[in-house]
Formats: structure tokens, C-alpha cells, sequence
């Protein structure tokens, strides 16, 4: 999560002002910014599409793929967490994710925010900007909905089988267990603001005391950041919190979960791929405030974050269908569709770091692979992830993380890695290496698939110990929506 | 009389209805069934998921006639319904012991 363009368009008057004197940095940090308008309600409005993503957007697109005796048990399940996490984001998840946990601070934070704690009108939070600030009750809102969002991707994994009760469980414990840490490892930091006031301390410190002193204070405001953030993994908009998290944990539990009855042998075509098609391009217009919205201000770096999203997944959905048009002879909707899913998951933690031109290789590659993994490598393996969870989350997250790690080298046309302390008040951009770089990204995978794989499936197993995680067979034969819910999608 | 069962393509019903109609035929029950004789059905690939269809879809059309109409009936759909390509459908015939229209009460040949 960054932007540099703001230090392009400043141009080099303001930094040479800086250069010149300490006095006009003090004096600014005299009166705290506040939020700018245009930057509060671009973030309130990304909110919102956000949540389109998960109702309708997300419910449509999984239940227009199941049959049609489940279609409520989607829809259902997606609005259900929704409203649940919604509830245990604003009492605790905020405060998991982005305070400090004392400690455990590389892990998860703690819960001085609480119940909104301290979270009021006027409280603001820092941006990727020096001196931007938006308020801290729109950032908690946006967030939110990525809690929402994230659990509810899991869904698709097991369904048709999966017993309610368990799945709202299973989903409450997860956000607390492995989302709101996850969000905290990932995104958790001082700011630009924390970083460049304790970087100009130590430049101004005239003597070796007075600067060991303010080293040990810019030491500490680095020191207050989630883990994955301080090994230097980028992740704009949420490739592994959200898309590797929420993809190994459906794997892990359709794994556990077991097959569909009657998986390979009976037809269990898509009920409505229209709802599918509505449910994709609802998911890509709520995309562009997922993406451009993580940037949380309003500017360049946001429009970069908007075409990246938009040319990925035009290039991921037009890859997916000419590869399937060429291997299974028909282009199909529903390629085409999962091709544009793939692509906005790839792009995630790429858009705001990547250039159009890198992110459309990143959204050809990532329309391919998925295509490879969905139509062969899952029938090779032989699980049963219903609605391929796994195969475009999970594969599509993790071809974005470690592209990001490529493509963010400005002389691919990337962004750069953005540098907040070697001119304090400014945002430069940090000499790429690929070695550092494309590490970096590879052990925040690495990290992401153990940490979310081996705690989804700890909670999977107390959950089946304690409920059970399936349905009885009669109902699973049945369908959800009558034996679950007691009602029926389409009466006619 | 006799009861007519027509298996014939979708899209081939009006033109067999206009046939009948000329005919003097004035009603007939038509249901949308799925089945299979000679034409093979077809495969439907969702992402990494391939079904093979067997079941396609089709028209049911029953028409009651007397017994001395059953000729053109079968001719007028036979002429209307077919393309010369596998799947056109098939005809059967089979005899009516009584029929009765509800409203009336009337019977038989008056009922058809």
C-alpha cells in the first residue's frame, strides 16, 4: 500500500524547501492535518462498493453456480456473515487488527479500541501520504467490509454440504484467529507522518546523545508494525490477507469437509450462470473501491490502482477464454467470467505498485494458470472445492503477490517501493532489488499459506468435533435451501 | 378415436400447430420433456466439469381425433415437423376408449 506520485507531482520545490531548514517541518506539525473532503469521500464511497462486492455481488456470483436446491443456502450464508463479522469488526476486529498489541504486536494488536474505543468523529488515521490524514471512523468502515468480504469468499469451498450452524461458527472463530491477525501482519504501521517526524528528529539532533535518542525513537515507530509489513512484503489491497487467506482456508476445508454426494457421477451444472454473470460484473465495478479505494486518499496513485484493475482483468478474462477456446473447443461464459475473477484477484496486491502495462502480463498470466489449475489440476487431485476457491483465490492471489514483487520495479513501469525515511516529510522511492524484493513477497506467501492452512483446519476440526461440519445425507440430497432454511429459491 | 402423441423439436411447433389447424384440429396439449432415440445428446463442459447430456429437450404434443382424421393428422405433422436431420421425433397412436368435455357433459365425439 503506497503512492509516490504525490512526491512526483510536488515536484522538487517542496523537498528543496525541507532540505533547507527543520524550522517549517516544526512548525507544520504544530497544527495537525485534517481530513481533506474529496479524500473522505472517495474512501466512504469505496466503502460501499466494497460491500456490494460481498451482497450482491459475491452471493449472486457463487449462487448461480450451484444448483438450484442451494441457491439460498449461498445467499444466505454470504449476507449471514456479512452481518456477523460487520458486528464483531466494530466490538473487537478493529482493534485486533490496527492497534498496537503490546507483546504479540508482530501478530495481532490489542484491544485499546474496543467497542470503537477513542473512535469517534473526530479521531483520524494516517494514509500513505506526509500530512494526509482520513478520519479514523470512514478507515474502520472500509476495513470492515474487507472482514466481510474475506470470510464469505471461503464459503464456495464446501458448498452445497455444509451445515449452517458450523459455518457461522467456524466463520466467527476464523476472522478472530486468522483474519484480524492476518489484517494486523499485513497493514499495521505508524504511518508516513510517525516515520518522517522521528526520521527529521534524528537529522536535526545536533549532538551524538541527543541522536542516539532519537534513533532509538525512529527505531521504535518502525519497530510498531505488523510482521509481514517490517520483512517488507507489499500487499496494496490484499493478495494474501485476503485472497491466499481466505483460498487455502477453502481448500483446507473442502479437504476436511469431504466430497459433494454424488461428485463426478451426477450432473452438478451451474443453476444460473446470468446470476453468475451479474454477481462477476458487480464483483469488478465493487473491485475499483476495494483496489483504488485501499489507496485511501484520492489521487494518482488511486487512478493507477483504478486502470490497473480495469486492464488485469479485461487481460485475465480474455486469456482464460481464448486458452479454454483452444483447449476445450467452445469459449465459454463461465471462462470468461472466472477469467475476470482470477484477474481481479491478482491484481489486488499489484494495483497500486504495478504499471497498466505490467498488469496486464500479470492478468494473462494469471488467466492461464487459473485456468490450468481449475480445469486439470483440481480433477487430478481429485478435491471437490465447489465453486474454486482455492484455484482462483488462492493460485490468482499468490501469481499477485509474488508479481508484485516484479512488477513494482520502476523499470518495468511499477510504482517502486516507497520510502518514507530517507527524506523525512517526503515519500521517495527505495532503490529496487529483485533478490529483497520478490523475497520479501515469497515468504509473506509462504507465511500466509502455513499460518491460514494449519489454523483454518485446528478450527475446522473443533468445529466438527463440537457440531459437525456437514449436513446428513438425506438433506445434502434434498438441497439446503428446504432442509437448511425452509424455503425454496424459485416457486413457479 | 385416438389419441395422437407427437415427439417433435422445439422450434418446429408452431408450423405443426398452423399444419393441424387448417386440418380442423381445434385443440391439443403440448408439454416440454427431455429424451433421447437416435440423436446422440451433448456434452456440456463447466470449468474443469464435463457432463454428458443425454437427455434433450423436446415437444409432447397430444391431439384426440376420429378415427377417420388420424391419416392427415399423422401426414399434417409428419410434413410440419420434419427436417430430414436425426431427431426429428417420432408419432404414436393408440386408441381412446371415451372421452367427456367437463363443462358440458358432452361425450365422445362431440367432446373432441
Amino acid at each position: 500500500m503506497t503512492k509516490f506520485n504525490t512526491f512526483l507531482s510536488r515536484g522538487f520545490a517542496a523537498s528543496a524547501v525541507l532540505a533547507l531548514s527543520a524550522l517549517p517541518a516544526l512548525a507544520q506539525a504544530a497544527t495537525p492535518p485534517v481530513p481533506n473532503k474529496g479524500d473522505t469521500a472517495w474512501l466512504l464511497i469505496s466503502t460501499a462498493l466494497v460491500l456490494m462486492m460481498s451482497i450482491p455481488g459475491l452471493a449472486l456470483f457463487y449462487g448461480g453456480l450451484v444448483r438450484s436446491k442451494n441457491m439460498l443456502s449461498i445467499l444466505t450464508q454470504v449476507l449471514a456473515i456479512v452481518c456477523m463479522v460487520s458486528l464483531l469488526w466494530v466490538f473487537f476486529g478493529y482493534s485486533m487488527a490496527f492497534t498496537n498489541g503490546g507483546g504479540l504486536n508482530d501478530f495481532v494488536g490489542g484491544f485499546d479500541k474496543a467497542f470503537l474505543a477513542k473512535v469517534d468523529a473526530n479521531a483520524v488515521v494516517a494514509t500513505f501520504s506526509n500530512g494526509v490524514v482520513v478520519p479514523e471512523l470512514a478507515y474502520m468502515a472500509f476495513q470492515m467490509t474487507f472482514a466481510c468480504i474475506t470470510p464469505a469468499l471461503i464459503i464456495g469451498a464446501f458448498a452445497e454440504r455444509a451445515k449452517f450452524s458450523a459455518v457461522m461458527v467456524f466463520m466467527a472463530l476464523w476472522v478472530t484467529f486468522i483474519y484480524f491477525p492476518m489484517a494486523h501482519m499485513v497493514w499495521y504501521w505508524g504511518g508516513p507522518d510517525a516515520i518522517g517526524d522521528a526520521a527529521k528528529a534524528v537529522a536535526a539532533a545536533t549532538d551524538e546523545a541527543a541522536k542516539k535518542v532519537a534513533q532509538a525513537k525512529l527505531d521504535e515507530v518502525k519497530a510498531d508494525a505488523g510482521m509481514l509489513f517490517k520483512w517488507g512484503a507489499l500487499d496494496f489491497a490484499g493478495g494474501t490477507v485476503v485472497h491466499i487467506n481466505a483460498g487455502i482456508a477453502g481448500l483446507v476445508g473442502c479437504l476436511m469437509m469431504g466430497k459433494r454426494v454424488g461428485y463426478g457421477k451426477e450432473l452438478m451444472a451451474p443453476h444460473s450462470l446470468t446470476m453468475t454473470m451479474i454477481g462477476a460484473a458487480l464483483l469488478w465495478v465493487g473491485w475499483f473501491g476495494f483496489n483504488a479505494g485501499s489507496n485511501l486518499e484520492a489521487n494518482g496513485t488511486t487512478a493507477l490502482a483504478f486502470v490497473n484493475t480495469f486492464v488485469a482483468t479485461a487481460a485475465a478474462g480474455f486469456a482464460w477464454l481464448i486458452v479454454e477456446w483452444v483447449a476445450k473447443g467452445k469459449p465459454s461464459l463461465l471462462g470468461l467470467v472466472s477469467g475476470v475473477v482470477a484477474g481481479l484477484v491478482a491484481v489486488t496486491p499489484a494495483s497500486g505498485f504495478a504499471g497498466p502495462m505490467g498488469s496486464i502480463i500479470l492478468g494473462l498470466v494469471a488467466g492461464v494458470v487459473c485456468f490450468i489449475f481449475v480445469t486439470s489440476v483440481k480433477n487430478a487431485l481429485g478435491y471437490d472445492d465447489s465453486l474454486d476457491v482455492f484455484g482462483v483465490h488462492c493460485v490468482g492471489g499468490i501469481i499477485g503477490a509474488i508479481a508484485t514483487g516484479i512488477l513494482v520495479n520502476p523499470a518495468l513501469g511499477g510504482a517502486g517501493i516507497p520510502d518514507y525515511e530517507s527524506k523525512p516529510g517526503e515519500l521517495a522511492v527505495a532503490a529496487y532489488e529483485f533478490g529483497p524484493a520478490v523475497m520479501a513477497q515469497v515468504k509473506a506467501v509462504l507465511f500466509t499459506l502455513v499460518f491460514s492452512g494449519v489454523g483454518s483446519a485446528i478450527l475446522f476440526k473443533l468445529v466438527d468435533l463440537v457440531i459437525g461440519l456437514r449436513v446428513p445425507q438425506e438433506q445434502e440430497r434434498e438441497g439446503l435451501d428446504v432442509a437448511s432454511h425452509g424455503e425454496r429459491a424459485y416457486n413457479s | 378415436m385416438k389419441l395422437i402423441t407427437a415427439i417433435i423439436k422445439p422450434f418446429k411447433l408452431e408450423e405443426v400447430r398452423d399444419a393441424l389447424t387448417s386440418l380442423g384440429v381445434h385443440g391439443m396439449t403440448v408439454t416440454e420433456v427431455k429424451g433421447y432415440g437416435r440423436q446422440k445428446g451433448h456434452t456440456e463442459i463447466y470449468r474443469g466439469a464435463e457432463y454428458a447430456v443425454s437427455f434433450l429437450p423436446k415437444i409432447k404434443l397430444e391431439v384426440a381425433t376420429n378415427t377417420d382424421l388420424v391419416d392427415k393428422v399423422i401426414e399434417a405433422i409428419t410434413a410440419a415437423a420434419r427436417t430430414g436431420q436425426i431427431g426429428d421425433g417420432k408419432i404414436f397412436v393408440s386408441p381412446v376408449e371415451r372421452s367427456l368435455r367437463i363443462r358440458t357433459g358432452e361425450r365422445d365425439a362431440e367432446a373432441l
